[in-house]
């Protein structure tokens, strides 16, 4: 039993850092747009806008995982449109997973790009403006460098969330080896079978990669600060 | 925070505690595996009229039960899905001895909410026409090994195998199905008291009793309440419930 990861586990990993990496993209190209909207606004939707994002941090992934179940299902509205497009339906797929994964990571990705946009202040995009940059321009030549730290800190936790995903992922997945048996999972199957061996393996190799993470998130952005400004200023 | 707590409060709320346990000395709190939900829930209902004692219910996997028992969970009396894990508590000594018995012997049925579907003998297995089949893991849940034991008495395991969805209980793999996610599902026959749709009664020649046992832990061996309720589960009034949820019972 002492042999480190079975061949399932190994299975479980691969799938796991595919679905983290997807998702994290798709984070990304969701998320700084949505990001740059709330730093920017005056508008009097930023605050539900705001709390729509922040939802996945206070529900239980129980709620998110039901709610996805019925709406991504064949009879809710986005089941119907995925149908309708010939996609078929999406729980119980790698796809179904990254949308999971996706709206439940959406407040880490968002929140620290927020923060940093925010940190700039309006002077940069004004002098922008006035030299004639356009929006696109502005956002490449000046928010994605200077904000930079923000984007990383956005990227790294998006992922290293969904890595960490458990209770939406059980919900939608339906434990299928390869297509959506995560690591999370895999684990809580180990140890309900009493294979604690083997739960072990798992959940140390967890345990590390969140702490080398963290550890990464938090020098990089402490070294940020010393070299002086919290977010490039 | 320190205003409120302080660890020279810990005695008192220790013995605040106890004297709250001693004064509802008829409380008996029962684990229970997701697939007996229906029935005991009535069967709670009559015991708690006719005795006027009070039951806690937890509902889960029996996987999960059996785990939190092993690590001093303070249940006293363990219904579960199979045979194996009373059994197993009781050769770990965490039981009363002798107080193991059959409660409900569980029938699978194959079950789709739409009306009209081919369930019947398994046709739509044959068939392959449909999306996705929902099972509970038979890594984990009685259920679910009765599941891969009919597909495979029918010879389809393999060539079903990728259109397999796992729950990781019953209740779970009935969800699946009542979504429409999956196109239809082996779940207990129990779980459709009330449900519509489609279904066929697996024959119980194409897998192994599933026979459900249950057990008063170590903890409840001087609770007489605990020991009523044990009686009272395999009594007329609780036998014609649990056959009505589409149970057998050993005899």
């Amino acid at each position: 039993m002492n042999t480190g990861f079975s061949q399932a586990d190994l299975i479980a990993i691969w799938l796991t850092l595919r679905i983290a990496t997807v998702t994290t993209l798709v984070l990304l190209i969701i998320g700084s747009p949505i990001a740059l909207w709330l730093a920017r606004t005056g508008s009097r939707w930023k605050g539900p806008v705001s709390a729509v994002v922040a939802l996945p941090l206070v529900l239980p992934p129980t709620v998110l995982g039901f709610y996805l179940l019925i709406i991504m299902g064949p009879n809710g509205p986005v089941g119907e449109l995925t149908r309708a497009l010939g996609l078929g339906t999406l729980p119980f797929t790698f796809w179904g997973l990254v949308v999971a994964s996706t709206i439940y990571s959406l407040p880490f990705v968002v929140q620290p790009i927020q923060n940093a946009i925010e940190a700039l202040g309006p002077r940069p995009l004004e002098v922008a403006a006035t030299l004639r940059a356009g929006p696109w321009d502005r956002f490449f030549t000046i928010i994605l460098p200077l904000a930079r730290p923000g984007f990383v800190t956005a990227a790294i936790l998006g992922f290293a969330h969904t890595v960490g995903e458990f209770g939406v992922i059980l919900m939608v997945g339906g434990n299928i080896p390869g297509v959506t048996q995560v690591i999370s999972v895999q684990i809580y199957d180990h140890v309900e079978a009493m294979e604690y061996t083997a739960a072990h393996w798992l959940s140390g190799g967890m345990v590390v990669f969140s702490f080398i993470i963290l550890t990464l998130v938090y020098s990089f952005n402490r070294r940020r600060k010393s070299s002086g400004g919290t977010y490039g200023v | 925070m320190s205003r409120y707590f302080s660890w020279g409060n810990i005695p008192v709320l220790l013995v605040a505690v106890g004297l709250a346990n001693t004064a509802q000395a008829a409380n008996i709190t029962i684990a229970v595996a997701s697939n007996f939900t229906g029935p005991i829930k009535q069967i709670i209902t009559d015991f708690e009229q006719q005795t006027g004692n009070h039951v806690r219910l937890t509902l889960g996997s029996s996987g999960k039960i059996f785990a939190q028992i092993s690590h001093g969970a303070p249940f006293d009396i363990f219904l579960s899905a199979d045979s194996v894990k009373p059994a197993a508590l009781e050769k770990r000594g965490l039981t009363v001895p002798g107080s193991r018995f059959t409660y409900a012997i569980g029938t699978l049925a194959l079950w789709s909410p739409r009306p009209g579907v081919a369930v019947k003998q398994g046709a739509i297995l044959k068939s392959g026409k449909f999306d996705k089949l929902a099972l509970a893991n038979p890594r984990l849940a009685p259920y679910g090994v009765a599941a891969k034991q009919v597909l495979q008495s029918l010879k389809l395991y393999r060539a079903l195998a990728p259109k397999l969805v796992m729950g990781e209980n019953i209740a779970q793999t009935y969800q699946f199905v009542a979504t429409g996610n999956a196109d239809i599902g082996f779940v207990a026959l129990s779980q459709l008291h009330h449900a519509k749709g489609s279904r066929w009664i697996v024959p119980h020649q194409l897998y192994q009793p599933i026979d459900q046992d249950a057990v008063i832990l170590k903890a409840a061996k001087n609770n007489q309440a605990v020991f009523a309720f044990s009686r009272f589960l395999r009594a007329a009034d609780a036998r014609k419930i649990i056959l009505a949820f589409g149970y057998k019972i050993p005899q």
